[in-house]
């Protein structure tokens, strides 16, 4: 502001001239907002990671990184350890990876690729984020009701024919593995599916007319042309599924059954850092509740650690795929 | 511009040799607005066949027609025959996509694929299972496509990283690498500075030693420098939407400089465009 104006010129009859006070005023204002808004997310996770660390700095002190290796957790003795929390959150968490990355991906694919008219595919879209907005309670309560009983013949049968498998090696008796899993690949979907429905939306019409120039049948255009194309997008969609299952508390609660054994059996039940944490807190007592600090920021830790891997796997994709930026 | 009935003839007449495409379009419909009618196009062996005519005209849509490109359009509808070595590629026996592996394309836009460069020339090979020396043929048919020099150091960079003249240079070595029959360009320059199109051009003509090309373009100064023969196409307005048709074809020097109808001499003199 304050700049030059251009007094000196004649301007008679024309409506050209500078933006008043007021028009800078709101233009600075604006900018502020914007700044602030950045910096208060900014401080808000420092201070979140600073309160939580701060209230585990007694834990951390008495147990060090064995907490992170031992697999007892008696509030009698005093022993904590979350090594099968971390294990069950992510082994449930990747195999909801694998069955909702598989099952939303190809969901975007029938979405995105001319397989319906468009107005049916919204519709469809829509129904597919609805999901999304599905309460983890509900999911939970649906999981005990329906799921459960329903994989329970299943589960036992393999178990019975194929339990030789470390997959199968126990049966299912009520929570376990597999119902948590299951219900999470379906909590992670909508997010999988719409995020690479929009990644395979967002390429150019001129790329899939190159790819049928080519003479690809359609599914050759789609593997070959348009899933590299939309790599980065899809890559992104199974990262932010990949975080929201590690985090997911309440369902899993419900459904995994909070028993700390490491163990590859799909039917075994087990435990997660969030169910653990959503579990214990409300009866837990003072030394009970520095240990969950601890695994509290474990449980940080790890989304912070997948969100970055996942970041630079994006990075990777994207300078391997597409131009450097 | 008004076109009366009469003024449509067609250009095809007599019978010449090596016609390896025969366009006869007769009604090229999207939905219910009729695109073209009436063009009778022959694409000649080792020749560059300029498509030239105003905007609307259709000279895009009957290129697309020649490879079914225009499929990918659910409401495109083709009247007509196309026959290519003897078979009229719009028979229901043919497979699309079988046309489009020997009739190659390059389009307006430069649209190499999210791949390294290497890949993008090698798609069309691996895509026909070609099981000999692929690294000998991507040379080739980068050198083919005048960029050989220019990107034999960074075969694994994108075929995005490059520059837009080097991009449609890259299509093109895409699109010869499988060594195809014939070799549509549609407006192959359109987004090219002036120095990308002289080196375009010059390709061109060296391709129609092994090629036979045909090639739309808005301008008239490329048709006149690269195409043996010319069709130009007109937009007939007459029944209240707009048609495209063919006005006249014949070699290129012909049209421009003694075509028999009015409407294409004014179109080569510029007075409408």
């Amino acid at each position: 502001m304050a700049s030059h104006q251009f007094d000196n010129v004649d301007r008679s009859g024309s409506v050209s001239g500078p933006p008043s006070g007021g028009d800078y005023a709101l233009d600075r204002s604006f900018r502020g907002i914007a700044w602030f808004s950045a910096a208060l997310i900014l401080a808000l996770v420092v201070y979140i990671v600073v309160e939580i660390g701060g209230k585990a700095m007694p834990a951390i002190a008495e147990h060090g990184l064995g907490f992170l290796t031992s697999t007892a957790w008696n509030v009698q003795t005093g022993q904590f350890g979350i090594l099968p929390q971390i294990w069950g959150t992510l082994y449930s968490s990747l195999l909801a990876l694998i069955l909702g990355g598989v099952f939303g991906v190809a969901i975007a694919i029938f979405l995105t690729q001319d397989f319906l008219p468009s107005r049916l595919a919204m519709v469809f879209r829509t129904i597919i984020e609805l999901l999304a907005a599905i309460p983890s309670v509900v999911f939970g309560l649906w999981g005990i009701y329906v799921l459960i009983p329903l994989l329970r013949p299943v589960a036992n049968w393999l178990h019975a024919n194929l339990g030789g498998v470390p997959f199968f090696g126990t049966s299912l008796s009520g929570p376990g593995l597999a119902p948590a899993a299951l219900v999470l690949a379906i909590m992670i979907l909508p997010t999988v599916a719409s995020i690479s429905v929009d990644a395979l939306r967002q390429i150019p019409y001129k790329v899939k007319e190159a790819a049928y120039g080519m003479g690809t049948t359609r599914w050759e255009a789609i593997l070959k042309v348009m899933l590299p194309t939309a790599s980065s997008g899809i890559l992104a969609a199974l990262v932010l599924g990949f975080g929201r299952a590690l985090g997911e508390t309440m369902a899993l609660a419900m459904l995994i059954g909070n028993s700390n054994q490491i163990s590859l059996s799909l039917f075994a039940p087990a435990n997660t850092l969030a169910a653990l944490l959503a579990s214990s807190f409300p009866e837990a007592g003072p030394v009970e509740v520095r240990a969950l600090m601890y695994a509290a920021l474990a449980l940080l830790a790890i989304t912070l650690i997948v969100n970055a891997v996942g970041l630079a796997v994006m990075k990777f994709a994207t300078r391997k795929f597409e131009a450097e930026r | 511009m008004n076109a009366n009935p009469e003024m449509m003839a067609a250009g095809t007449a007599s019978p010449r040799n090596g016609i390896v495409m025969d366009c006869q379009l007769e009604k090229v419909f999207y939905g219910d607005f009729l695109a073209v009618r009436d063009s009778k196009v022959p694409i000649e062996k080792n020749k560059i066949t300029g498509f030239i005519g105003p905007s609307g005209c259709g000279k895009s849509t009957v290129l697309r027609s020649l490879n079914r490109m225009n499929d990918l359009i659910p409401i495109f509808r083709f009247q007509g025959k196309v026959s290519y070595h003897g078979q009229d590629i719009y028979d229901k026996k043919v497979d699309p996509v079988v046309v489009r592996r020997y009739i190659g394309m390059v389009f307006q836009q430069p649209n190499p694929f999210a791949m390294s460069i290497y890949d993008n020339v090698a798609f069309g090979l691996r895509l026909n299972g070609f099981k000999g020396n692929l690294d000998e043929r991507v040379e080739k048919a980068l050198q083919g496509a005048a960029c050989w020099n220019e990107v034999k150091d960074k075969l694994k960079n994108s075929g995005l990283s490059l520059s837009g003249g080097q991009q449609q240079r890259l299509c093109i070595a895409r699109a010869i690498a499988t060594e195809p029959d014939v070799l549509l360009m549609d407006e192959p320059c359109s987004a090219l500075d002036p120095i990308a199109t002289r080196r375009v051009e010059e390709l061109m003509i060296e391709l129609k030693e092994k090629y036979t090309i045909a090639l739309v373009t808005h301008n008239m100064q490329q048709a006149m420098r690269v195409a043996d023969t010319t069709a130009f196409f007109g937009v007939d307005i007459s029944q209240g939407s707009r048609t495209g048709y063919l006005v006249e074809m014949g070699p290129t020097r012909k049209i421009f400089e003694e075509p028999e109808q009015q409407l294409t001499r004014q179109y080569v003199r510029g007075e409408f465009s």
